[in-house]
């Protein structure tokens, strides 16, 4: 098939950036997003001009590199993978295909469509961990049973890829489905509870530091969550952020 | 001994680790807050040295190409970790993880190191899930196991199809906590573009920050290489787009000797290459082993009607089916190791048995599996007389619980559903056993440069088993290595720390500003990946799953002569001073068309059949892998001599005290 690219390009952080038009031809619906991208990129390089950076490592829906808002929606139209997974089977010949960063005042553009993501590892830096000793020297992994329920929403809630989705999709820009995941994963399990009220507070005020937008629960971002990760999520993480100020 | 000193401790295998950490030196906690460590790479191996390094009191620089610690390949393991625990009671040890892990990888590993890491393995699920791990559980609460290729008992902890994710985010909160704490110092989006030796011994490296281009120096009393595999060689592979080999060959042409390099995995359950475009492969996880069943049709025609289109898998009668791994491997049956199973594959499509368009592709069925659970389900719900209907939903249920995320990948990609028709998959290039040499403390031939996890070669001999990837990482991360530096570093308390005005770091600096600027100044002929797909090409087809002497001699030329038109007709556009993707893939292609060819002449050397390293030549009559121990029980360590094809050869020789060596067989 053949597409119509309007892609983003922008030389640097501080350069303004601009849509730019190409067409590709002999795009075929087995290959995914990012190799139609390869295949661009070659024809520009053989053509002597600069070709197209997007972030990308794993390609197989995982490690949360791959980012792109494809027609207005992070991940583009299917539902339930990130960019890498998608298919080019999910378009037609003729189609007209607009190619953005995800766009959010928290993360900023250092490239054409790759964009500086690091306020996430800033919020999990905050407290997102048990603070534990890495020395082994721990008890038995089976001295605490864990109810199947809670370990398997907790087991939910931490398949979060950290790739930014939620913020893009979200008209305020808010990080509360990505930070509330990581509380829920904690908060369900017997071993996080000890610093709870803590965790949760420095992540929030690290959350709010970082830029990002309150939450007006329009639900945008679990619809384009390549994970699914579920908006009770965020409920959780107001009753434990509610309970940890009420405890001072 | 020379410089290939094992350094293995003396006395019994059971008390080798013990005693010699009661035996080496220590480095005070007010010493260690004087002392910097580097650690590149922050996978499950970096990341959780990095962590426990920090902890004990270091101060860590952590470096990775990615933009964030927790995007390291690592993240895509998908079944799940080994650890003797036997919660089962199905009669596992330590010793018996052991010796799964020796005999899996044919009688070429080290005994002490993997004795040892089979110890540690209980430590790093205690350690886990006091990290908040969310694995598996059943209904009682306790910790769900499933089984893995080549073993007998079940001691494969999981978390559904994302076990490398949960445990590759555990170690990132860890670094996370230090990161918090001041004890490390991330740089991301960062690459390691070489090591700079002062005196003999490792004392930093020359990093590329990736956004500005800015070649940067940072110096450090020991540096700690945990930059994964290099299965990247051949182009296509289940590796990351950016998984590469250069931090490792860096090193390795400062004299860090590579070990076993032709010793590769191919994985026998992937997604099969659907065109001329693809960019990498996705693997479907060895788990589904435990439930799929492994499949071509018995006659030639019926493969033939499949490939074009014709018949169904699923009208194919049972009896027109060969379950070919069940048929070779009774006592194992689909359960055989990576190694055989891979090769049985391509046997049976090379004879035209193959089932996709390019009869490249088995099948992998759950259509038995679903009836299984589907029955059980409906005797424990109590349902009486439950109709095929109810059984099918009822098993495709339990299916969906355990393997979910992997079949919604194979429907997204393949656009076919498992859970009605068979998946096809096909070997594909996956983990590499070799790597720099080490010797017991993780310390390569360079003093101070140590690796870690799989860019070390230490513990899976000629093919790995299914969850012990992960198993070595953190323990070489988590439990060894922080430890075993210390005794190196208990020398450096009064060194203070290391000026990076030194000539050694002037020259280093030099040497990558001058690789930059060739590379950019290539005639402009070719694209990077232009010259990767060929590379791959001629891995896949002359180094693969098959080898023999006449390809590998070929290989070695071609991949010489591809190098040398590389170097002169390379175009990488854009400018050296700023974000250039295709110029951070130069660097990696150029250190693999060197790899390559050392990797055919390793395969070349070594005239027998081990693992996944199969030559033609030495095989049984049934086709089995002939091993030879008489005269290549040894570890093969090259040193740089400039060209690769010039590369001197040293050996280990293994010994065996606990393992009687025998001819390895899962029939």
């Amino acid at each position: 098939m053949k597409l119509n690219l309007k892609i983003w390009r922008q030389k640097d952080a501080n350069s303004k950036g601009e849509l730019v038009d190409y067409t590709l031809d002999g795009v075929e619906g087995d290959m995914s997003f990012l190799e139609m991208l390869d295949v661009l990129n070659e024809d520009l390089i053989n053509n002597g001009k600069e070709p197209v950076h997007f972030d990308h490592d794993c390609r197989e829906g995982i490690c949360g590199t791959c980012s792109l808002q494809i027609n207005g929606e992070p991940h583009g139209p299917d539902r339930l993978v990130t960019t890498c997974q998608l298919h080019m089977r999910k378009f037609k010949d003729g189609d007209t295909i607009v190619i953005e960063p995800f766009r959010a005042t928290a993360f900023p553009v250092i490239k054409d469509l790759v964009v500086d993501r690091s306020a996430f590892d800033r919020i999990q830096q905050a407290g997102g961990y048990i603070s534990v000793n890495t020395s082994g020297n721990t008890v038995d992994a089976n001295a605490i049973p864990i109810n199947k329920h809670d370990a398997d929403d907790s087991f939910y809630a931490a398949t979060c890829i950290g790739c930014g989705a939620c913020v893009a999709a979200c008209k305020n820009a808010s990080a509360m489905l990505f930070t509330s995941a990581k509380v829920s994963q904690f908060a369900l399990l017997p071993q996080g509870r000890v610093e709870a009220t803590e965790r949760v507070q420095n992540m929030v005020r690290q959350m709010d530091l970082e830029g990002f937008g309150n939450c007006t629960n329009t639900g945008a971002c679990e619809v384009e969550c390549p994970k699914g990760i579920s908006l009770e999520n965020i409920a959780r993480m107001n009753r434990e952020y509610l309970s940890a100020t009420t405890k001072g | 001994m020379g410089i290939l000193d094992s350094k293995v401790p003396s006395g019994p295998l059971a008390e080798k680790w013990t005693n010699h950490k009661n035996n080496i030196n220590l480095v005070n906690p007010a010493n260690k807050r004087n002392i910097d460590i580097i650690v590149v790479g922050t996978g499950l191996a970096g990341g959780s040295a990095a962590a426990t390094l920090a902890e004990l009191g270091y101060n860590v620089k952590t470096f990775c190409y990615q933009d964030s610690p927790r995007r390291a390949h690592s993240i895509a393991a998908q079944g799940g970790i080994n650890a003797a625990k036997n919660y089962q009671g199905d009669g596992d040890s330590a010793y018996r993880l052991f010796y799964d892990t020796i005999k899996g990888g044919d009688y070429r590993s080290r005994e002490a190191n993997v004795y040892r890491l089979a110890e540690e393995s209980v430590n790093i699920i205690d350690q886990c899930v006091a990290q908040g791990v969310p694995f598996a559980r059943d209904y009682g609460g306790m910790l769900d196991n499933r089984s893995f290729g080549g073993v007998l008992v079940s001691r494969t902890f999981y978390a559904k199809g994302q076990t490398g994710q949960q445990l590759l985010l555990g170690a990132y909160a860890a670094m996370n906590r230090q990161i918090n704490r001041g004890k490390i110092k991330p740089y991301n989006r960062h690459e390691m573009m070489d090591l700079v030796l002062v005196d003999g011994k490792a004392r930093g490296i020359i990093a590329r920050n990736l956004v500005t281009g800015e070649i940067e120096r940072h110096s450090a009393h020991a540096v700690v290489l945990a930059t994964g595999g290099y299965g990247n060689v051949f182009f296509l592979s289940t590796n990351a787009m950016g998984s590469n080999v250069t931090a490792a060959w860096k090193a390795h042409r400062r004299g860090a000797f590579f070990a076993n390099p032709c010793f590769t995995q191919i994985h026998p359950t992937c997604i099969p290459v659907s065109g001329d475009h693809q960019s990498k492969l996705t693997l479907m996880s060895e788990s589904l082993r435990n439930d799929g069943r492994i499949w071509v049709p018995k006659r030639l025609e019926d493969a033939q009607a499949i490939r074009e289109g014709k018949l169904k898998p699923t009208q194919l009668k049972e009896e027109d089916r060969d379950y070919y791994l069940e048929r070779r491997y009774p006592a194992f049956g689909n359960l055989v190791p990576r190694d055989v199973a891979s090769r049985a594959a391509k046997e049976r499509c090379d004879a035209g048995f193959g089932v996709n368009k390019t009869g490249e592709a088995v099948y992998l069925d759950f259509a038995s599996a679903i009836q299984r659970y589907g029955k059980e389900t409906a005797l424990t719900r109590g349902i009486k007389n439950p109709d095929n209907k109810t059984i099918t939903k009822l098993g495709k249920e339990v299916i969906e619980a355990k393997y979910g995320n992997l079949f919604q990948m194979y429907e997204k990609i393949v656009d076919e559903n498992p859970y009605e028709t068979p998946m096809m998959i096909y070997p594909a290039v996956h983990y590499t056993m070799g790597g720099l040499w080490v010797d017991y403390n993780l310390q390569t031939t360079i003093e101070g440069c140590y690796c870690a996890g799989e860019a070390n070669f230490s513990d899976h001999g000629a093919n790995r088993l299914g969850a012990s990837a992960l198993m070595q990482g953190l323990a070489d991360g988590y439990f060894v290595l922080p430890y075993t530096i210390g005794d190196y570093l208990s020398n450096d308390i009064r060194t203070g720390a290391i000026p990076t005005d030194l000539p050694e770091f002037d020259q280093a600096e030099k040497d990558v500003q001058d690789r930059i600027n060739k590379l950019m100044s290539g005639s402009g002929k070719h694209s990077v990946d232009y010259y990767h797909k060929k590379l791959g090409k001629i891995m896949w087809n002359k180094c693969g799953m098959a080898r023999n002497a006449k390809g590998l001699e070929e290989a070695m030329e071609e991949i010489s002569a591809l190098r040398a038109d590389f170097w002169e007709n390379v175009k990488v556009p854009g400018a050296a001073n700023s974000m250039n993707a295709e110029l951070e893939k130069a660097g990696r292609v150029a250190d693999f068309l060197e790899l390559g060819e050392l990797f055919a002449k390793d395969a070349l050397t070594r005239n027998e059949s081990c693992g996944g390293h199969f030559r033609e030549e030495y095989q049984t009559e049934e086709g089995e892998a002939l091993r030879d121990d008489e005269n290549f029980k040894f570890v093969s360590a090259w040193e740089y001599k400039g060209e690769p094809k010039d590369a001197v050869l040293h050996k280990e020789e293994l010994v065996y005290e606990n393992i009687e060596l025998k001819t390895r067989s899962y029939k």
